[in-house]
């Protein structure tokens, strides 16, 4: 017996007189002998006792980001976790809950999609969004699949700049080998920024879409309006990436410089870092495309009695319905993160947001000037391009052997840039977020001055 | 429902009516009946070329999607607007203002149904 | 029963009508000089402040919530017997782990050294899985079933390309799962439907006749999604194998099984395993899910990077390999989820795992033996862990699966899955699952059989259900036609 199996030996034994059998194993017997086995070689079962210790043991097993100054992001950041997140999103009305496809028991979820939406919508600056992707580099994938569609398929070609965060680059990789659309990289100039005139002539009138992120994987902020304007010449889907989504509480969002598409990660609204996942795929289309977009929706209708009421809508779009000619493969998709974000974003609100975002700007120029100001051998690698709440700073080493170093110097630096190859030069990507404190920052500067 | 006599049948159940040298094409109360209420419909663009059995577009419901083929060949010369706001025309009025596509091509020499044909083929099938 | 009365609850959009700010959450205090973002930023980019986007208290925020979970039906309130998508008791000792700070707060991309408990993790999820399952490798990285699937199929594809050998077509049964074809075409593949026997299983004949030097693969669910035991299983293998061919199973029934039968001695070359289904890690309203893909020898060389890499007591990322397909998407896979997943497994252990899919399986015979009087059962094969009756004798009566979904609610139930097998027209599939009580599943079946009961004798309050939810009937076809995704301000004139 066990707790989570609810019928005990003699239950067992009830139902299986009801159904005329002597034991259980009767009604295995269409399973053929020679592929069955007698017992699985696992570990013996533990109570709750003993898998609290086992897994304390495997959690403490690792350098807990608070633990530290800490100051590593890219594409993955530590916000502000408010209590009430995780107070919603332990509620089991809302974890323990499927999919809401049965809507007159599932309003709830429903409207929380419905908002989630909006949100996202108000977010980009387009107006249709989704309900959720797995995560921002799968979101990223699903948009180039997406412009390919809306094209008609006539166009095999990405244009994908290099300062997309290059995991979420190897992740289309998979994909477009698989689909076989061809991809062509654009490198930033010597500031770090894409130039328009580059991407203009990479798209010409053969490139399905432009995907660039921003800001981007250097952490600078693009010149969207050029960007768009170079992409649409030759007809060409815009799509911008966002991997740090706390930026558009103070950037705005591509769809309001033209941009088609605008996706990506919004793990930074609330949700946990967690070794890189549960997150949080988002994206965002214009109205005219919301028939080629991937993911489940939810639309406002009324009940037979006129109530508001919310509903998935478009379904036809999806595998269970289309099968073969789905838009995606799609099916479970990540709600409960969709919530996460939700109750964060409500209860941040939107002053508070521009407050937020603000605040991971002022702190993360603070510790560009104090950097700047140092003698000796760290230096900001792009000292004079805009950016937001990440920067890459170089110093006396590799990026692995400084992380290392300031490790030992009591501070999480950052991520090494050089983990996936790439123009720009090795060193430390160090994002900042309003959860450093000003004395975080002076133990990052003190513990660069003893390494000068 | 009664079948308009003026009309020929597909067995995919689409109807077409001969106009000169154009036909105009539509689904049948039949059809119409099994997919459910029409949510969306896509229709191709005007200039396109079909051959016969081609895809045309699609007829969605909540629950299920249909493509609509093309009963004959030729080029795809007019498309009924309406539907863009109104896909309900399809339930509501099959036969008439819920029509999908005018194609310059001619029904000569294709396997159609007159209605008296059409109304015994239906009786076998849900026979 | 009286209600307790529920009040409508506004979009967040209406809340705070006159926009005064409020404050929902306190901000550290900014302690480095402040900086005006247009002198840093370009200011053309720089946003306006948005006026639809209220400020509201902490209280307004948890009471929003509460409100709105107060409309939704969960595992945690009764029976949700969803063929195939496996609700089952979402044990709260897997919350508690995946919260350990251990887990929830450290970054993907820390140095190796820091994260070797994340890794030690990974790699015992992953030999739990390969013993469960009899297979030699195993990835979790995929995010959901869906996304398993499609991991599979693409390992398979490289295989093929590896061999020179490249193919074009994919066997689906006319029983699978939507996903399936989905997948299928998604990686390049045309999806072919391949018919099921009487019997429900796979018709060899057909296979013996399609299976050419196109095919790549057949997908599989074992069991199918009738509940049926796919018995000529090695045969089909041993069919497919012989023509060059790969064997993709959907796991998404493996709770019917484990630790009872192996999918490595039933020649599966991949098969992905819904965590959120059989290793009991919640639903979430719609994901996270995690779709961990079990592999073959032939396909070991192609699972995703980066993988985990044991040497002594020491684990290490790789993140290249020519031979791989690739990542799937970022990092490692829905890590939280795969605590989760550890932990009902070291609860439960081998004996455990038997008793699972023994109690799942018997509670959906109870429900057959309990229903097949008043629904009709269109295939008679054994039943597995769930059970798919149709609606033919109540749609005599006019009243069909979707009404009779419906009248649950009002009893009080989640409905059964109607949107396939699309073999049977009208179909119920109902999967109780194996952690509720015996009580329960009875009460379901009552409230079963007093709807077929119904259905005779007064039609239209079936067809008119439901009658007691906190929304009537809605209307989707409204939705799909007049389509609304979002608030927008001219809502409430604003």
């Amino acid at each position: 017996m066990h707790p989570w199996v609810g019928a005990g030996n003699d239950d067992q034994r009830h139902i299986l007189t009801l159904l005329g059998l002597k034991t259980v194993d009767d009604l295995f017997a269409s399973i053929p002998a020679e592929v069955c086995t007698e017992r699985l070689d696992l570990p013996p079962a533990q109570d709750e006792d003993g898998i609290r210790k086992t897994f304390a043991a495997m959690a403490n097993a690792n350098a807990v980001m608070d633990s530290l100054p800490c100051f590593l992001g890219a594409g993955v950041y530590r916000h502000l976790q408010p209590a009430v997140v995780d107070a919603v999103l332990s509620r089991a009305e809302f974890f323990t809950s499927y999919t809401p496809y049965q809507p007159e028991i599932s309003q709830g979820t429903l409207q929380v999609i419905f908002e989630f939406q909006t949100l996202i919508g108000r977010l980009t600056g387009l107006p249709v969004a989704n309900a959720s992707l797995y995560d921002g580099a799968t979101a990223l994938v699903e948009a180039v699949l997406f412009s390919h569609r809306v094209l008609r398929g006539k166009r095999n070609l990405v244009v994908v700049a290099e300062t997309l965060h290059p995991m979420y680059r190897k992740v289309l990789d998979t994909y477009t080998t698989a689909a076989g659309i061809e991809v062509v990289v654009v490198p930033p100039t010597d500031d770090g920024r894409l130039d328009p005139e580059q991407v203009r002539a990479a798209a010409s009138d053969r490139a399905c879409c432009v995907v660039l992120q921003s800001p981007n994987f250097l952490g600078i902020v693009e010149d969207l309006p050029s960007l768009a304007d170079a992409t649409h010449e030759g007809g060409a889907l815009a799509v911008q990436v966002v991997t740090e989504a706390v930026s558009l509480g103070l950037l705005a969002g591509g769809g309001d410089f033209e941009f088609d598409v605008v996706c990506g990660e919004a793990q930074s609204f609330g949700i946990a870092p967690g070794f890189g996942g549960p997150h949080l795929g988002f994206f965002a289309c214009a109205d005219r495309h919301v028939r080629q977009m991937p993911g489940r929706l939810a639309g406002e209708t009324m009940d037979e009695e006129g109530n508001r009421a919310f509903c998935l809508t478009l379904s036809t779009r999806e595998q269970h319905i289309r099968r073969a000619k789905a838009t995606s493969n799609i099916c479970t998709n990540q709600g409960l993160m969709a919530l996460a974000a939700t109750v964060w974003l409500e209860a941040v609100g939107g002053a508070g947001l521009r407050e937020l975002a603000a605040s991971c700007l002022a702190r993360s120029e603070e510790l560009k000037r104090r950097i700047a100001e140092l003698d000796g051998p760290w230096r900001l690698a792009y000292p004079s391009s805009p950016t937001f709440n990440e920067f890459l700073l170089l110093g006396p080493g590799t990026g692995p052997e400084l992380v290392d170093r300031l490790a030992g110097g009591k501070v999480l630096a950052g991520v090494p840039t050089a983990t996936w190859g790439g123009s720009w030069p090795d060193g430390i990507l160090v994002a900042v977020t309003e959860r450093n404190s000003a004395s975080d920052i002076g133990a990052f500067v003190a513990a660069l001055e003893k390494l000068s | 429902m009664s079948l308009p006599a003026e009309l020929l049948y597909g067995r995919s159940h689409e109807w077409i009516r001969v106009e000169g040298d154009a036909v105009v094409i539509g689904i049948t109360n039949y059809a119409q009946d099994q997919l459910g209420e029409v949510v969306y419909v896509e229709l191709p663009e005007v200039g396109t070329g079909v051959a016969t059995g081609e895809e045309l577009g699609t007829l969605e419901s909540v629950k299920a999607v249909s493509e609509f083929l093309a009963p004959v060949g030729g080029e795809v010369i007019g498309v009924n607007e309406r539907l863009e706001d109104e896909p309900n025309l399809v339930n509501e009025d099959p036969y008439g203002a819920g029509w999908l596509v005018k194609i310059s091509g001619s029904a000569e020499g294709e396997d159609f149904l007159d209605a008296e044909a059409y109304q015994q083929f239906l009786e076998q099938e849900s026979g | 029963m009286r209600h307790r009365a529920i009040r409508p609850e506004p979009l967040f959009f209406e809340l705070n009508p006159r926009r005064v700010r409020r404050q929902g959450y306190m901000l550290p205090t900014l302690d480095v000089p402040p900086v005006e973002p247009a002198r840093v930023l370009p200011a053309n980019l720089v946003r306006d402040p948005d006026p639809h986007f209220p400020d509201i208290g902490e209280m307004e925020v948890v009471q929003h919530f509460h409100r709105l979970s107060q409309l939704n039906y969960a595992v945690d309130e009764g029976l949700y017997p969803l063929g195939s998508c496996t609700m089952k008791y979402n044990p709260r000792i897997n919350e508690q782990t995946a919260r350990l700070p251990g887990f929830a707060s450290i970054h993907p991309l820390q140095p190796v050294a820091q994260i070797q408990g994340a890794l030690r993790l990974i790699w015992e999820l992953e030999e739990a899985l390969k013993t469960i399952t009899g297979m030699p490798g195993v990835t979790l990285q995929p995010a959901a079933g869906a996304h398993g699937e499609l991991t599979g199929i693409l390992m398979i594809r490289k295989a093929l390309s590896t061999r020179g050998d490249p193919r074009e077509v994919v066997l689906v049964p006319d029983s699978a799962h939507g996903t399936n074809p989905a997948t299928a075409s998604f990686a390049g593949y045309r999806a072919v439907e391949i018919a099921s026997a009487d019997d429900g299983t796979i018709d060899l004949g057909a296979l013996e006749k399609m299976m050419d030097d196109t095919v790549a693969a057949i997908m599989l669910t074992v069991p199918n999604t009738l509940g049926v035991f796919e018995h000529r299983i090695v045969e089909i293998s041993k069919i497919v194998h012989d023509r060059g061919g790969f064997i993709y199973l959907d796991g998404a029934n493996l709770n019917a099984f484990a630790g009872r039968a192996l999918p490595g001695l039933m020649g599966a070359d991949a098969m992905h395993i819904n965590l959120h289904k059989t290793f009991s890690t919640p639903h979430g309203g719609g994901g996270p899910g995690a779709g961990p893909v079990t592999v073959s020898e032939a396909l070991l060389p192609h699972l995703p990077v980066p993988r985990v890499v044991r040497t002594g007591d020491d684990y290490e990322l790789l993140w290249e390999d020519p031979e791989s397909i690739g990542p799937m998407r970022g990092f490692y896979g829905n890590f939280l989820i795969l605590v989760r997943a550890l932990t009902y497994i070291r609860s439960l252990g081998a004996e455990g795992l038997r008793t699972m899919s023994d109690v799942a399986v018997l509670y959906a015979n109870l429900v057959r033996h309990r229903l097949s009087g008043a629904y009709h059962l269109k295939y008679d094969a054994p039943s597995m862990h769930e059970v798919v009756f149709d609606d033919s004798r109540q749609a005599r009566h006019e009243v069909h699966n979707t009404d009779i979904a419906k009248r649950l609610l009002d009893y009080g139930f989640h409905p059964p899955t109607m949107s396939f097998p699309l073999i049977v027209h009208g179909a119920l599939m109902i999967e109780p699952a194996e952690s509720v009580a015996p009580e329960e599943v009875e009460a379901f079946c009552d409230a079963m059989l007093a709807i077929a009961k119904e259905a005779e004798e007064n039609p239209e309050l079936v067809k008119t259900a439901p009658h007691d939810t906190p929304v009537g009937r809605v209307d989707e076809v409204r939705a799909a036609r007049d389509l609304k995704v979002r608030w927008m301000p001219e809502d409430d004139g604003a």
